[in-house]
């Protein structure tokens, strides 16, 4: 018989992660006193952070809920939107950039939580491939929305628009912030690799303590079998719910820290091919593995810069389509699995020979 | 075997329900009235009706595709009634979901076992712990002390459940490892864990030898005793139905063809001649 | 005239969608699985017809033809590749599976042909009266304007329909393919080769998606690696739409679906493909099963 690793060894395993990711920054900060990073490196630290974020909120739902969802990079869009609206309207209001950039990315994260529940509600009473595609349609949805959006402010306050700027009817001295198919245009960098640190830190609690709770639990029996959590009194819709309108809330606070790091940026950034990315993320650091997401993101994300530097980044979506493949081979073929556990411990025997000959 | 696909002649059903005598004149825990379920064409139950006293162990027999798992869904709500009425505890419980008829009070396991295979043997007592223990998901990510307070009473509480059948030192365990008579057990302590007045025990000894079937039969004795419930169950197992069940009722093609004391089955010819064959399995009742 | 005119344009690429859609759902039916990479071996297909007639100077029924064994070559590939390992594995690391493999031939196809646009060829434009090349006939005194395209699209799907619709009804593969779909284990025991027939299934599938690139690009002449994955989507929603597993059902909801979303241009072109999929969702929230599809019960 299997045994688990009591909750000691669980709650070991945890602080390694956050010691990792503290560790991490740390270091980084250290190097970058020393003017030992460079700057293309530098440019990377915000969206790496950005990214972690979606990665651990999105291995929330596909990790620990069991649900693909293939649309979370709206939910990044719907916090960036809403945080580069709110940081520009509130320029002369709140000048302090930090405050700011923390207000843009509480209202990002609301907003996008206020989207995954409106999602989520329709979404999640269906199954399997058709919650993953439906997922999809509402990713879409939301770019398409975003696409035809113009909002502006003027002194009487915000004002919206779905057919172009003149319709904003902005008074004098009021400017258009976002401008339909081309985005923003004049947003003011406020993000830091500082915020963004704490923001993985926020995330990492958020969903580590959340796991190991009873919401948690009950989130991974409905995952595990449905119709066994339901007949011991769980309720579906409600802790699958729980789970999606958290890890859009993540989502959107994540979308808000990688706008502010960008003076422009359009809706089309956040589509399909971005929710895929971060998916890429979470099954390549393991579906419910936390620690491996955190890794995969950043690793993944700043591989781009390497393979450019070696003329190699035109094959790196290939690679990853072809790494997608194999780990899911791997993980889930029964002859995979015995292979490569029996490589494992041929390989793990390896040491403990030599340990035992002398 | 010939016999088994023939249709049979009704057996009248007794006008009074099968009900303890300690029972008698308590508000039975479970009632069902022209309970029926029609699959498209197919009607699988019908004219279920059936008393249970809320401290009695009753029985639920008849051959393969009778419909007893059938009603076993009906009455947790897997399936929603076609036609007939439901009171749990005097309570109808019409429209509710599983989720929510479970916290009325019914809890079941199942034919195949269904655990929570990549958890451990605790957490899957502690998710039937899930609505008897409680605390809000925020005092879960702010670790506020209710928190703490709570889940060690969950710990507490599930190893308390456990040491029903001894399985207290399996906590640890993944549950998916454990062998298939120690997972049967699991899925028994995960259904009480969720405080129900009315078990329903789908097959409990299957794959069971007999002196895993005559402990099996003494711990729902006990649980019986110990928690103050009602026991349904599904069994072939003749020795175990006619051993403790107080009330049995004999269900074929979706129909009930008796009702009645252990003794009275036996001794029913339809329901020999029907459905136990010419040799009575198990032998002599307790 | 105009509505007219757009009500012959949606049939018409309604007809592409149900063509793309019948492979989702002999698919699905069968292996229980969507198949994300559909859409994406319609692009081959059409890449392939490109360069046969473009670079090679083949006759277009030629590249046709080599398109569909391309195609088919290509799907029984994929399935025996990455499909076949997981048919005991959970739908999502299958559906994940599906996604690297759409993404593998939009990357590779990408890295062959580059992403600049390319335009297909005419081959449907037919000499008129005076000898010029016409691509497109008149009714009504001028007012009517029908392209050759679009009748020979819709012809297309319904001679494919009807001839799938007797396949699977009265030839043996086509009565094994019922049956696997049904219960493999069921089928497997009365001695029909399950792996072939999963084979087959994907090599139709795969082949009419070859037309169907050939059909959608001759409608809409541009092609580049990510043109499939758009329709392959829709046509997804098509499927389901009608019913997933119905042939009958893909007909329907591809047709329904290409008139839905050729209004919904008409009154706004960007958001179009928001209208196409928010019939998606309320079709599943309202109905699951589709039009046409049957209701499962799970067996607890």
């Amino acid at each position: 018989m299997k045994q688990l690793s009591p909750s000691r060894k669980k709650l070991a395993n945890n602080a390694v992660t956050y010691g990792i990711v503290v560790a991490a920054y740390l270091i980084i900060q250290v190097l970058n006193a020393g003017g030992m990073v460079s700057p293309s490196i530098q440019g990377q630290l915000v969206p790496i952070c950005a990214y972690i974020t979606m990665a651990i909120s999105l291995n929330l739902v596909v990790g620990f809920s069991g649900e693909l969802s293939l649309g979370h990079a709206g939910f990044m869009s719907v916090g960036a939107f809403s945080g580069v609206v709110v940081s520009l309207s509130l320029q002369e209001a709140i000048p302090s950039g930090p405050v700011r950039l923390a207000v843009a990315m509480l209202v990002g994260a609301v907003l996008a939580g206020l989207a995954g529940f409106i999602v989520g509600v329709p979404v999640l009473r269906l199954q399997g491939d058709y919650l993953a595609i439906v997922t999809l349609a509402f990713g879409e949805i939301i770019k398409n929305i975003i696409n035809i959006l113009y909002v502006g402010i003027d002194e009487t306050g915000l004002r919206f628009s779905i057919t172009n700027e003149a319709a904003l009817g902005l008074a004098a001295g009021g400017r258009a912030i976002l401008k339909g198919p081309m985005g923003v245009t004049t947003n003011v960098k406020l993000s830091s690799f500082t915020a963004g640190f704490i923001l993985v830190l926020i995330a990492l609690t958020v969903v580590l303590n959340l796991v190991n709770s009873r919401a948690g639990r009950a989130v991974m029996a409905l995952r595990d079998n449905r119709i066994a959590a339901e007949s011991v009194g769980i309720q579906v819709t409600k802790y699958k719910l729980m789970a999606f309108v958290t890890s859009a809330v993540l989502a959107g606070a994540a979308g808000a820290l990688y706008a502010m790091n960008y003076s422009s940026l359009a809706a089309k950034k956040f589509d399909f091919n971005t929710s895929i990315l971060v998916l890429v993320f979470v099954v390549l650091g393991g579906l419910g593995n936390i620690r491996g997401s955190i890794v995969a993101a950043a690793f993944l994300t700043v591989l781009p810069e390497f393979l450019r530097k070696l003329n190699l980044d035109q094959y790196r979506m290939l690679v990853y389509a072809i790494v997608l493949i194999l780990v899911m081979l791997a993980t889930n073929n029964e002859t995979s699995r015995i292979f490569f556990a029996s490589l494992r411990s041929k390989f793990l025997g390896l040491f403990k020979r030599k340990g035992g000959a002398r | 075997m010939a016999k088994q696909f023939e249709k049979p002649k009704m057996v009248p059903v007794p006008s009074h329900s099968i009900v303890p005598e300690r029972d008698l004149g308590k508000l039975p825990v479970l009632e069902c009235q022209h309970l029926g379920i029609d699959f498209g064409g197919l009607t699988a139950v019908n004219e279920f009706n059936i008393t249970v006293g809320p401290s009695e162990i009753a029985g639920l027999i008849g051959p393969n595709g009778a419909g007893k798992t059938t009603v076993f869904n009906l009455l947790t709500k897997v399936y929603q009634p076609t036609r007939g009425t439901i009171l749990l505890n005097g309570k109808d419980t019409h429209g509710m979901s599983t989720a929510q008829v479970n916290q009325a009070g019914i809890a079941r396991t199942f034919q195949n076992i269904r655990l929570f295979n990549n958890l451990s043997v605790e957490d899957n007592v502690k998710i039937g712990l899930h609505n008897q223990i409680r605390y809000p998901m925020w005092d879960g990510i702010l670790r506020l002390p209710k928190y703490w307070k709570q889940e060690k009473l969950a710990h507490e509480s599930a190893l308390e459940l456990l040491s029903i059948f001894g399985m207290q030192d399996l906590a640890g365990h993944q549950a998916g490892s454990l062998p298939y008579g120690a997972q049967r057990r699991l899925e028994i302590v995960r259904a009480l864990a969720t405080n129900p007045s009315l078990l329903l025990l789908d097959e409990p000894a299957a794959g069971m030898n007999p002196s895993e079937t005559a402990e099996l039969m003494e711990n729902i004795v006990k649980i019986r005793d110990t928690f103050h419930i009602a026991i349904m169950l599904i069994e072939h197992d003749m020795s175990l139905v006619m051993g403790i069940c107080e009330g049995i009722c004999v269900l074929n093609f979706g129909q009930i063809i008796a009702k009645g004391t252990a003794e009275e089955i036996q001794a029913n010819p339809k329901v020999i001649e029907a459905y136990l064959g010419s040799q009575k399995k198990g032998g002599a009742k307790k | 005239m105009s509505l007219l005119n757009s009500l012959i344009n949606g049939i018409s690429l309604g007809s592409v969608y149900a063509i793309i859609a019948l492979g989702y759902t002999m698919v699905y039916g069968i292996a229980k699985m969507l198949n994300f990479a559909h859409g994406d071996v319609i692009m081959v297909g059409a890449y392939i017809c490109f360069f046969a007639t473009q670079n090679f100077g083949l006759h277009p029924i030629v590249g046709a033809l080599l398109a569909m064994v391309v195609c088919t070559v290509l799907g029984i590939t994929i399935e025996r590749l990455a499909y076949k390992p997981l048919r005991q594995a959970p739908s999502l690391a299958v559906l994940i599976t599906a996604i690297g493999v759409s993404y593998f031939l939009q990357n590779s196809a990408l890295l062959l042909w580059k992403s600049d646009p390319k335009v297909f060829p005419q081959f449907f434009a037919f000499p008129n009266a005076n000898g010029e090349l016409q691509e497109s006939f008149s009714l009504f005194g001028g007012e009517l304007t029908i392209t050759y395209v679009a009748v020979f699209t819709v012809l297309m799907c319904v001679v494919i329909m009807v001839a799938l619709t007797l396949f699977t009804s009265k030839t043996k593969m086509g009565k094994a393919m019922r049956a696997c779909s049904e219960d493999k284990a069921a089928a497997q025991l009365m001695g029909i080769d399950v792996n072939f027939t999963i084979s087959m299934t994907f090599a139709i599938g795969s082949a009419l998606a070859a037309v169907a690139g050939l059909l959608l690009c001759s409608s809409y002449r541009t092609l580049m690696p990510t043109t499939g994955s758009l329709p392959g989507i829709k046509a997804f929603t098509a499927a389901v739409f009608g019913g997933i597993g119905s042939i009958p059902g893909a007909f329907l909801g591809g047709i329904l679906l290409g008139v839905i979303e050729i209004f919904a241009k008409v009154l706004n072109t960007n958001i179009s493909d928001a209208v196409v999929f928010a019939v998606l969702i309320v079709v599943l929230l309202v109905k699951p099963t589709g039009l046409l599809g049957k209701t499962i019960r799970e067996k607890v």
